[in-house]
């Protein structure tokens, strides 16, 4: 199919209807509000339903009922937003249910401002609700690249009974692309025998309790040590990266989402000063492809590496430790909403190469 | 009650109940039927979910006062504003129980509580809100009722309205709720037998018994 031009938080919608995803409920929030008003008129057309919630705690609820109910559903907020809905979202992974939740970041802390940032990196990798939990979290740098995650975001969800996360910037929001909606990727829909369908005494379906109360210690555990084994099988299984023009390189750069797209045009404005830098882009952000990082960075030829984000510093900590002190790691950036150009990330290695 | 009206209208495959956080919290083991457990005050939000994606089936929210008229207060009505086809049942026994007596919304003023141990000052924290009357005023809402658990009279007409309200969610007419004054002789410092005569004595005045609402 010929690409067609479409704003990021749409292309980002209709690839969830593409992707089996009926239900969908959130709370209207800047800027992000091009989803739920895609999906209030898509929706209703392919059988599903979509419900304005009436705050973002309700709307992670309603998603709680309806994935228990066995739906494919998401929810999409920014910021302060999904900062309300973590007490619902540490619920849902206790619960073991799967559905999906986009962020477009906003700066913060507090309600901040409504442009582009990555501040809420540390909140969507290391916990963000209460407890023993993780998300999966895919951080995507083009509205391509989001549209192709969606069917694998549902997918993964269902497969590890698990909530995952988009965390992209309010960029991939708000710009429009030229995108190919052809390329949703397959989509697998699985049986739910634990969803809450009905039950039937002495049926073949068990009773479903879908529940996130362990009172007793012994039981809790159980439930902890099963989450934690399936969370294994995710590190092992799950994490993805793009390496670009590592090998040999000089320095490397590291970075996700819109700023890794930066980051490459910095790359070859290197290149053309005879600079060999290469560039680590987490797709996965949980979990976090440390292996492939140290690999890239450890190299023999690599001086230093310099992870820039639009944050105080927050996957430089993973960067770091996945280096493990073989090698410098840098940082660039600030908090708030500030985007470094391809010159100013040049000029820092440039600087880095001086020093 | 619940599961006997469950049982009589012939819905009990299709229903599930969502459990709220409070002293119904393991309410999930005594039905067996497909049961949610919901965060604090959050259930009516759930049962929505729930609702929208299998409008054919039956969900019961079984709340107690905290978390309705408290923490969940904008779940509540709002889902009655929406006039989503759910069945709230909603025990008001004017304190926090499951955290050991607090005061909650409900609490009658100059009541003790752990957290009013000098009474509820209705200066300091207002006076008791009556949710009956304020959701019947929604125009979402189809069938809102106050009982009470102190008599056998009082028992009778509970079931009555909760069966109502059943009929009410299966005849897809909007929200509806039953408030049950129940007694927590516990928390209350009385026996059982004084709860059930605080009940009558001092909760029936300030919380009327009856209909508020039926379309
Ligand atoms: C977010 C959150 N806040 C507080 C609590 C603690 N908590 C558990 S039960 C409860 C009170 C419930 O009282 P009520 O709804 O009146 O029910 P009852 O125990 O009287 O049946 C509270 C505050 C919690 N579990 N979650």
């Amino acid at each position: 199919m010929a690409k067609k031009l479409m704003k990021g938080c749409e292309a980002i919608a209709e690839a969830a209807i593409q992707a089996g995803c009926r239900y969908f409920f959130g709370y209207p929030i800047t800027p992000q509000n091009d989803i739920p008003e895609y999906m209030s008129l898509r929706l209703p057309q392919v059988g599903g339903c979509f419900l304005q919630a009436e705050s973002e705690l309700a709307a992670i609820n309603m998603v709680y009922g309806a994935a228990g109910a066995g739906a494919r559903v998401m929810t999409s907020s920014s910021s302060p937003g999904i900062s309300l809905k973590q007490e619902g979202i540490s619920t849902a992974a206790a619960a073991e249910l799967p559905c999906v939740v986009v962020n477009m970041m906003r700066g913060g802390p507090g309600l901040g401002n409504i442009q582009a940032s990555q501040g809420d990196y540390f909140q969507a990798t290391k916990g963000g609700g209460h407890g023993d939990y993780h998300v999966i979290v895919y951080a995507p740098s083009s509205i391509q690249e989001a549209v192709g995650m969606m069917a694998k975001a549902f997918d993964v969800a269902d497969e590890y009974r698990i909530p995952v996360m988009i965390l992209a910037d309010g960029l991939i929001g708000q710009m429009m692309e030229p995108v190919d909606m052809d390329q949703v990727g397959e989509v697998h829909l699985r049986e739910k025998p634990w969803a809450a369908t009905g039950y039937v005494p002495g049926g073949k379906k068990p009773r479903a309790v879908i529940n996130s109360l362990y009172i007793e210690t012994e039981d809790l555990d159980v439930l902890v040590s099963r989450l934690e084994a399936r969370y294994e099988v995710i590190r092992q299984k799950e994490p993805m990266i793009e390496t670009y023009k590592t090998e040999g390189a000089e320095y490397i750069l590291c970075a996700y989402g819109t700023v890794a797209r930066v980051c490459k045009a910095a790359v070859r404005i290197l290149e053309e000063k005879g600079v060999k830098v290469g560039l680590v882009r987490p797709i996965t952000l949980w979990p976090f492809p440390y292996d492939k990082v140290r690999e890239a960075i450890a190299q023999e030829s690599v001086k230093e590496a310099l992870t820039v984000e639009v944050s105080s510093g927050q996957m430089v900590e993973d960067i770091r430790l996945a280096v493990n002190g073989i090698k410098p790691v840098q940082f660039m950036g600030k908090g708030g909403s500030r985007i470094p150009s391809a010159e100013e990330i040049a000029e820092r290695i440039m600087e880095m190469r001086r020093a | 009650m619940v599961a006997e009206v469950i049982e009589e209208l012939g819905i009990r495959e299709k229903t599930a109940g969502i459990a709220p956080v409070g002293c119904a919290v393991f309410a999930y083991n005594y039905f067996d039927i497909d049961m949610y457990e919901a965060a604090h005050g959050r259930a009516p939000a759930v049962a929505t979910g729930y609702k929208r994606v299998q409008p054919d089936h039956y969900i019961f929210t079984y709340q107690g006062d905290g978390d309705l008229a408290s923490i969940g207060t904008a779940e509540i009505v709002q889902a009655a504003h929406r006039g989503e086809k759910i069945t709230t049942i909603f025990i008001n026994n004017a304190i926090y129980g499951m955290t050991g007596g607090q005061m909650a919304p409900t609490t009658l003023v100059g009541q003790k509580t752990t957290t009013s141990p000098l009474g509820r000052d209705k200066e300091h924290c207002g006076e008791p809100i009556r949710m009956a009357e304020m959701l019947a005023t929604i125009s979402g809402s189809a069938f809102i009722a106050r009982c009470a658990l102190n008599t056998t009279p009082n028992l009778i007409k509970t079931k009555q309205a909760i069966k109502k309200a059943f009929e009410t969610q299966i005849a897809r007419k909007g929200f509806s709720m039953v408030e049950i004054l129940s007694p927590c002789p516990t928390n209350w410092g009385k026996s059982p037998a004084e709860a059930m005569d605080w009940i009558g004595e001092a909760m029936i005045p300030y919380y009327p018994l009856g209909v508020f609402k039926e379309v």
